[in-house]
């Protein structure tokens, strides 16, 4: 690595210093836009006791679901654990912490710690069970939640493209929670389609800035479809 | 008769304008997209980053970047954008989308809703629906009137975990529509030969019947 030249050239690298009971944010919602080689990368390395900060937990044999299986994940922060039967076992048997949050409320958590903003106020889960133990305020009326904004230790992104500086270019519903998880990692590690010269990127097209990124690795994605759903089936959705 | 799923969605459709964002939930509330009237322009808010939601794709057209938020690959429409989780609960948080419709379990007559889990049985978290029911004005929830033993779901006070604390202003059954305000249910419509008795026997909350209730219409 020299200057501002981001790209490593393996693995291993891309996940140095990730060690047992960090943090870590993973981009993705179900399974479009994960970061499936560092996913694979963590599961290789072994560490253990991890909080894992996703929108959900994968399929039981593909994304999160894979770390869920070797319980190297001790809580889960995420909004939604319907599409995995591990989660749902381990979270009824109590093996899994597991903190149900929102989805927008996740998102803006995250948007909030990349932005340095310690918490917010927001309507979503006022008088729910989300909101229990929270400070609540009421403003003009209306009544509202303190939420902690969240960072990690590492936060692992999946972009379309990216070039050897950090800059980040999403591409369709695959940027999900990427570009702000991207700002809230103590080390952000982008695993892209394609990586490209600095320049090459047009500059008003860059969704994400070099800036909030620390690693670029060239990845290799099966791009796994959760619902394969197409025209015929239209009158069934 | 109790409405089918198609009716539902097509009940729902009725309440669309022209030019409306709309976010639609995952079952009943995805078919309403099948109703749109003809002519009207109307873009579909998918709250994993996509505004103007198509219809699904073909064989040859399928991508895995592109889903909606029950993770089914679909298509956008000319003029759709593509966003941020954070920028899409923006649209939402603030107010910005026209009409979301929504499932649920329980609704009560003071407009709270439950619908993301049954302790001990069933946890699927809450996904979006917390960020939708606190952020839209105008929400329609979509649900069956009463469980299969006739138990009703529209209560005085919701038995399970709340979504959302007096958010819910309408509802549409399988039975009725009805109107939430000033701690009630207001009968709206019947479905087509179901009557007044059988919605006044089915609900459990308190419910306010005017004297004449027409049946809807399709």
């Amino acid at each position: 690595m020299a200057g501002l030249n981001k790209v490593v050239a393996s693995y291993d690298e891309a996940l140095a210093g990730l060690t047992n009971d960090m943090t870590v944010m993973v981009g993705g919602f179900g399974l479009c836009g994960i970061p499936e080689g560092l996913i694979a990368q963590m599961v290789k390395t072994g560490v253990t006791g991890l909080t894992a900060i996703s929108n959900n937990a994968g399929v039981d044999d593909f994304g999160l679901g894979l770390l869920l299986k070797s319980r190297q994940i001790d809580t889960m922060i995420a909004s939604y654990v319907g599409e995995n039967a591990t989660f749902e076992q381990q979270m009824l048997s109590g093996e899994l912490n597991v903190i149900l949050t929102p989805q927008g409320t996740l998102a803006e958590k995250i948007r909030a710690g990349g932005a340095g903003i310690p918490a917010f106020f927001t309507a979503t889960g006022y008088g729910t069970p989300v909101a229990e133990g929270k400070e609540t305020r009421e403003i003009d009326g209306r009544h509202y939640v303190l939420e902690p904004a969240l960072t990690a230790d590492f936060a692992l992104v999946r972009a379309w493209k990216a070039d050897t500086m950090g800059n980040l270019v999403f591409r369709k519903t695959a940027a999900n929670f990427n570009p702000m998880m991207a700002t809230a990692g103590k080390v952000t590690v982008v695993e892209a389609e394609h990586i490209v010269e600095p320049g090459e990127l047009d500059p008003d097209h860059i969704h994400t800035p070099g800036i909030y990124v620390d690693r670029v690795i060239q990845g290799k994605f099966e791009k796994r479809i959760e619902q394969r759903t197409v025209k015929s089936t239209t009158d069934k959705a | 008769m109790a409405l089918s799923r198609e009716q539902l969605a097509q009940r729902v459709a009725q309440e669309l304008q022209d030019g409306f964002y709309v976010n639609l939930g995952i079952g009943i509330p995805t078919l309403v997209a099948n109703y749109i009237p003809e002519g009207m322009q109307v873009m579909l808010q998918s709250e994993n980053g996509l505004l103007g939601m198509g219809e699904f794709p073909t064989e040859e057209t399928i991508d895995a970047d592109l889903i909606n938020a029950g993770k089914q690959t679909v298509t956008a429409v000319d003029g759709a954008s593509f966003f941020s989780s954070a920028e899409s609960f923006a649209m939402i948080r603030g107010g910005h989308v026209d009409l979301t419709v929504l499932g649920a379990f329980e609704v009560d007559e003071q407009g709270s809703i439950a619908s993301w889990m049954i302790p001990g049985k069933l946890i699927k978290g809450m996904g979006g629906a917390m960020d939708l029911v606190a952020g839209a004005d105008n929400i329609i929830v979509t649900m069956m009137h009463a469980d299969k033993k006739g138990n009703s779901k529209l209560l005085p006070k919701c038995e399970l975990p709340l979504t959302g604390f007096g958010c819910i202003k309408r509802v549409l059954t399988d039975l009725a529509f009805m109107e939430i305000k000033d701690g009630a249910f207001h009968l709206l419509e019947r479905a087509p030969g179901v009557s007044v008795e059988e919605i006044v026997e089915k609900t459990a909350g308190k419910l306010v019947v005017p004297e004449h209730v027409p049946e809807m219409t399709f």
